[in-house]
């Protein structure tokens, strides 16, 4: 998940559509982000590279759509919707998560795990690509 | 142990309970027949007579009494008064060292240079006096212009006179081996001038008879101004130049180790041996020589190796590689006198700290027992008359209840050469007119002062050798190595220079001082 500023950035990331609850007047997704480039990024426990100053999915609740749809703590959002989360501020990355009009986010999220499963496969079988049986999820490889 | 009971009577007979009965009589013995016992209740007080040393002879070694002795020492019988032990021979040689004759040698140097400043500074009243004297009805006469230069050929020899007094005429500290290059050059930078003023002042004025008064003037006037630059160069070469710091001397006692680190300028090797020596005295602990090296019990386990025996004609093949087997066996060997020795100095510390308890309560307690009597007391109090004491008597009559614990710790401590009876009274003594505190008081014994707190004030000074392989003239540079050598150590100086510094400049502007504070909040959405 490390990158070099200016170069495209190339992640195998997990397509999670998440679908907003109604609680009382607010919709939640159920988890909690933190990061963004106004942020330290030393302090970020979940990332590999300590000056990723990517949004990074810091808690999950139990039983919330988050979790249904298979967030895991940790991950880090590269899109939300189409936007670009890699290079955002923390207000900016909360207001394209919150938005009032939309009740459905499909976020692209990678983690380290996905890497290394598909080098796995990639070495045992060099030409077949996993098929996942999920009808939500599919792995993809994303250049942005 | 020790079961001594606190002070019973202050009686410093009684209280000798360790000690064996053999040194207690021979002590009795030693001591003189006067006593002084001042009648305070049922207080006695018994005071050795001055001048004896704390412990005598006999007891100094006491504490390392090594239970081999039988077998290899000769036993010296102690029962005349006039038995003598090592110390008191190296304390009378000593002795004997520092009273040689003074030394003529040390002031012909400031003889020399005081005629030499002298002849200098008469010269010029001489030329002014000597045409007056002897052929005054021919002179010119000048009036304003002379008086101008009388006047101030008169303060300018009183400048000179002064900073002559103010910077060269004091006691010499030391004598050097060779010449002092700088002092000889000046004097004799000095004598040509002067003489050559005197040549030609015998060329042209008193032989022709010269009559122009006002040119003879000036040229004593030109003389002063003379002599004035030329004391300005001697200010310069003997006392400034060695100011600025440019090595720095590493000195190391070789007995024990105990080094310093000094800055010094530009000096030969003799004047640095001066300067180094100044200071040894003030900043050095006072050299003990009974705190030297491990303790023989320590040591002699280790030599009593096994013995190598040649049986062979010719020996000296063998030689070395005899005592090269003998030290690998030895190293071979499982030695545990490191372990010997760590627990001995454990054992000898934890006493010191006993002993030093004993003596600060002891001193403390002391202390107690007298106050300083003010001017309105003395008279507002006629029905308690108490007997009034000067210092000294104050000091006898609380020095006995201290006087046990005193004495052992300086013999824990080996301290005991360094301070007789008489030393210790006289140090309370002078506590006490000052109101000192007890602590004040035991400073000088808990720790070991500098060597000048225990030179006894002798005319004849310390005699040193200086060791070197350079000429001592030559000055101080890198790596150079001398040593200064007294009878039983010596100081090793090692000189290096110090490091020439670069230093550069980073401008930083004030308002450039800006901070942001570290964020990171976790919103939940």
């Amino acid at each position: 998940m490390s990158f070099v500023p200016g170069q495209p950035v190339t992640a195998v990331v997990q397509r999670v559509e998440i679908q907003k609850l109604c609680q009382g007047e607010n919709l939640i997704l159920g988890f909690s982000i933190g990061g963004g480039i106004d942020q330290d990024p030393g302090q970020n426990p979940f990332s590999e590279d300590k000056s990723d100053k990517g949004i990074y999915v810091t808690r999950i609740t139990p039983g919330g759509p988050a979790e249904s749809a298979g967030l895991k703590m940790g991950d880090k959002i590269m899109q939300v919707n189409g936007w670009d989360m890699t290079m955002v501020t923390h207000d900016q990355a909360r207001k394209k998560l919150t938005k009032k009009r939309e009740d459905v986010v499909r976020l692209l999220i990678t983690r380290k795990s996905l890497e290394e499963a598909v080098k796995h496969s990639k070495g045992s079988h060099p030409s077949h690509l996993p098929a996942q049986t999920n009808a939500r999820t599919t792995k993809d490889r994303v250049v942005l | 142990m020790d079961n001594e009971s606190q002070y019973s009577g202050y009686s410093h007979k009684s209280s000798h309970s360790r000690s064996s009965r053999k040194h207690r009589d021979r002590r009795e013995r030693h001591r003189s027949k006067s006593r002084d016992s001042s009648s305070r209740g049922d207080k006695s007080v018994t005071i050795q007579t001055p001048g004896e040393p704390l412990l005598d002879a006999e007891s100094t070694r006491g504490d390392d009494r090594d239970d081999n002795w039988g077998e290899t020492t000769t036993v010296v019988t102690g029962t005349s008064e006039h038995s003598i032990s090592n110390e008191d021979l190296t304390r009378v040689t000593k002795d004997l060292e520092e009273s040689t004759p003074l030394e003529c040698k040390r002031f012909i140097g400031p003889a020399l240079g005081g005629c030499l400043s002298f002849f200098a500074l008469i010269t010029p009243l001489a030329f002014l006096i000597l045409p007056q004297v002897l052929w005054r009805d021919t002179l010119d006469s000048c009036r304003t212009p002379c008086e101008g230069l009388y006047v101030s050929l008169a303060f300018k020899l009183l400048v000179l006179l002064i900073s002559s007094w103010a910077l060269f005429l004091r006691p010499p500290r030391a004598t050097l081996p060779r010449f002092f290059v700088f002092r000889c050059l000046l004097m004799v930078l000095v004598f040509l001038f002067v003489a050559s003023y005197w040549l030609f002042y015998g060329v042209r004025v008193l032989g022709p008879r010269e009559r122009d008064y006002r040119g003879i003037v000036e040229y004593a006037a030109s003389l002063v101004d003379a002599l004035l630059f030329i004391q300005y160069l001697a200010l310069v070469l003997l006392e400034v130049r060695h100011l600025q710091p440019a090595f720095c001397l590493k000195v190391v006692r070789s007995t024990d180790g105990a080094s310093k680190f000094y800055r010094v300028g530009h000096l030969s090797i003799q004047r640095a041996a001066v300067w180094v020596l100044d200071r040894y005295y003030n900043d050095f602990s006072v050299y003990n020589p009974a705190v030297v090296n491990l303790p023989k019990s320590i040591l002699s386990k280790k030599m009593t190796g096994f013995k190598v025996y040649s049986l062979d004609e010719n020996t000296t093949n063998n030689s070395t590689g005899q005592s090269r087997a003998m030290i690998a066996a030895a190293a071979r060997r499982r030695d545990n006198s490191h372990n010997e020795y760590y627990y001995e100095e454990a054992e000898m510390e934890r006493r010191i700290r006993k002993r030093k308890a004993r003596l600060v309560v002891a001193v403390e307690e002391a202390f107690t027992h007298i106050k300083r009597l003010h001017e309105d007391e003395a008279a507002a109090s006629p029905k308690h008359p108490r007997e009034v004491m000067d210092p000294r008597e104050a000091a006898q009559a609380i020095f006995a209840p201290m006087a046990r614990a005193m004495q052992k710790y300086l013999r824990t401590t080996r301290q005991q050469a360094f301070h007789s009876m008489e030393s210790i009274l006289t140090h309370l003594q002078f506590c006490i007119t000052h109101n000192m505190t007890p602590k004040a008081f035991l400073e000088r014994y808990l720790t070991p002062g500098p060597t000048m707190q225990y030179q006894q004030q002798s005319g004849r000074g310390r005699q040193w050798t200086l060791v070197s392989e350079e000429p001592v003239t030559s000055g101080l540079r890198q790596g150079l190595v001398f040593s200064l050598r007294r009878l039983d150590f010596s100081l090793v100086v090692t000189v290096t220079p110090l490091p020439f510094l670069r230093l550069g400049e980073e401008f930083i502007d004030p308002k450039s001082h800006k901070f942001v504070m570290r964020l990171q909040s976790e919103t939940s959405v």
